[in-house]
């Protein structure tokens, strides 16, 4: 990224519903962006905000750059269609708590 | 028909100008209680990048602010209610109870009343063969104005069940609170291809060869397949159907409990097979 890049805004999913994140995951990644000394947004669920066709995912999906720690990106991305904000091709990167490590994940998202 | 979420505020956990950090550990304790009790929480800092635009009409800003005075804040446009509580020195509990009393009696929706389960579409892969609209009996799939198949009722979709996503040829029905890929989001391998193309059989889920029925579809074997039907029947069937949908794993034994009656799944499975063909053939694809 140019220097003249905005930063990402950066959004973390607590996956709180139903947890298929494991627990372990998503409290190290919390910590660290907690840490980082960095703003960010966090949200209790996607999925739940989906089903409801929450208005703010529209205002996500129309805040590029982004980076969402959630899950799984063919779901998040398809979350965000269902809901009929879909994130754009550009701009978005997903990490994915159910797979990777707290530190992938933390790295992923406040990389410089 | 979807149910709106209840927002009643977001919390913002201010840590910029004029306001005193919170320690790491308790920043991280504070912002996991607020989320796990089913909150939005933005931690805004004079790092990095906030202000995603919102529609929220209330805020609620904790800070530790200096002489422990929390400022009166007003949004200029008059659209947004602002308010700031200071948190010197109060534990996570105690934060999380001030939270709570801010908001009051408004509803929210709150995590563990619910399960948000529902098939969400990986349009990549769908190539709009309706197969989906066709099984499902709960009228969750719809078509769209422009004929693509949709999730349209989420809120029908029966908690855990998961069998939609087998009729699909393309593998392209997920459930994000699935366990196992690739139901559960992951990449589609050509493996699960082969293996997922194994659709389940429709015929024992709903107990009886009603596909080959619908195929047929002239009167005199509807009028057979309904004197064949005796609830007795249909009761046994079930119970071979859910002891062999338990021993899979795959379909929850309330599911199949609480499918239709016989008759009821023939309507049912008639008016989704009669949907999926009208937006077939709208699409000018041979049904
Ligand atoms: S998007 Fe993924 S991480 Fe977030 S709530 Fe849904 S399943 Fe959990
Ligand atoms: S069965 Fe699969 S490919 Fe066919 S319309 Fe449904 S989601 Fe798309």
């Amino acid at each position: 990224m140019s220097d003249s890049s905005p930063s990402p805004k950066l959004l973390y999913c607590r996956c709180a519903y139903a947890q298929v994140v494991p627990q372990s995951v998503k409290d190290g990644v919390l910590a660290k962006l907690c840490d980082s000394g960095t703003s960010f947004e966090s949200v209790a669920d996607l999925c739940e905000m989906a089903a409801h066709r929450d208005e703010r995912l529209k205002a996500f999906a129309n805040t590029t750059p982004i980076r969402i720690a959630a899950c799984f990106p063919r779901v998040v991305r398809g979350l965000f269609r269902q809901a009929e904000s879909p994130l754009p091709e550009d701009g978005v990167e997903i990490l994915n708590m159910r797979v990777q490590s707290i530190d992938e994940v933390s790295e992923g998202m406040l990389k410089a | 028909m979807i149910t709106h979420t209840a927002r009643p505020l977001r919390v913002v956990l201010y840590e910029g100008t004029g306001a005193i950090a919170l320690s790491a550990p308790a920043r991280a304790q504070v912002l996991a209680a607020l989320l796990d009790k089913g909150y939005a929480v933005t931690r805004a800092t004079a790092q990095g990048s906030t202000g995603f635009p919102h529609d929220d009409r209330s805020l609620l800003v904790l800070g530790q602010f200096q002489n422990q005075q929390a400022p009166d804040l007003e949004d200029a446009t008059g659209k947004v209610t602002i308010e700031a509580r200071d948190i010197t020195g109060l534990e996570t509990l105690d934060i999380v109870s001030l939270v709570e009393k801010a908001r009051g009696n408004k509803p929210m929706n709150q995590p563990g009343t619910w399960k948000p389960w529902f098939p969400v579409i990986d349009y990549s892969r769908c190539t709009n063969c309706m197969q989906c609209l066709s099984f499902c009996l709960f009228d969750v799939y719809g078509v769209s104005k422009d004929g693509k198949i949709q999730v349209q009722n989420n809120d029908n979709c029966k908690t855990n069940c998961p069998a939609c996503s087998r009729v699909c040829p393309e593998v392209a029905i997920m459930f994000p609170k699935h366990q196992a890929g690739p139901i559960n989001g992951e990449v589609v391998n050509e493996e699960d291809l082969r293996r997922e193309k194994m659709k389940v059989d429709i015929s024992s889920l709903l107990g009886g060869d009603i596909y080959a029925r619908l195929r047929d579809r002239s009167e005199a074997a509807k009028s057979r397949f309904s004197k064949e039907r005796s609830a007795d029947k249909a009761l046994e069937e079930r119970k071979k159907c859910l002891t062999k949908m338990a021993q899979d794993g795959f379909i929850p034994a309330e599911v199949l409990a609480s499918l239709p009656s016989p008759d009821e799944i023939m309507r049912k499975a008639e008016e989704a097979q009669a949907r999926a063909q009208a937006a077939l053939s709208a699409n000018g694809t041979p049904a």
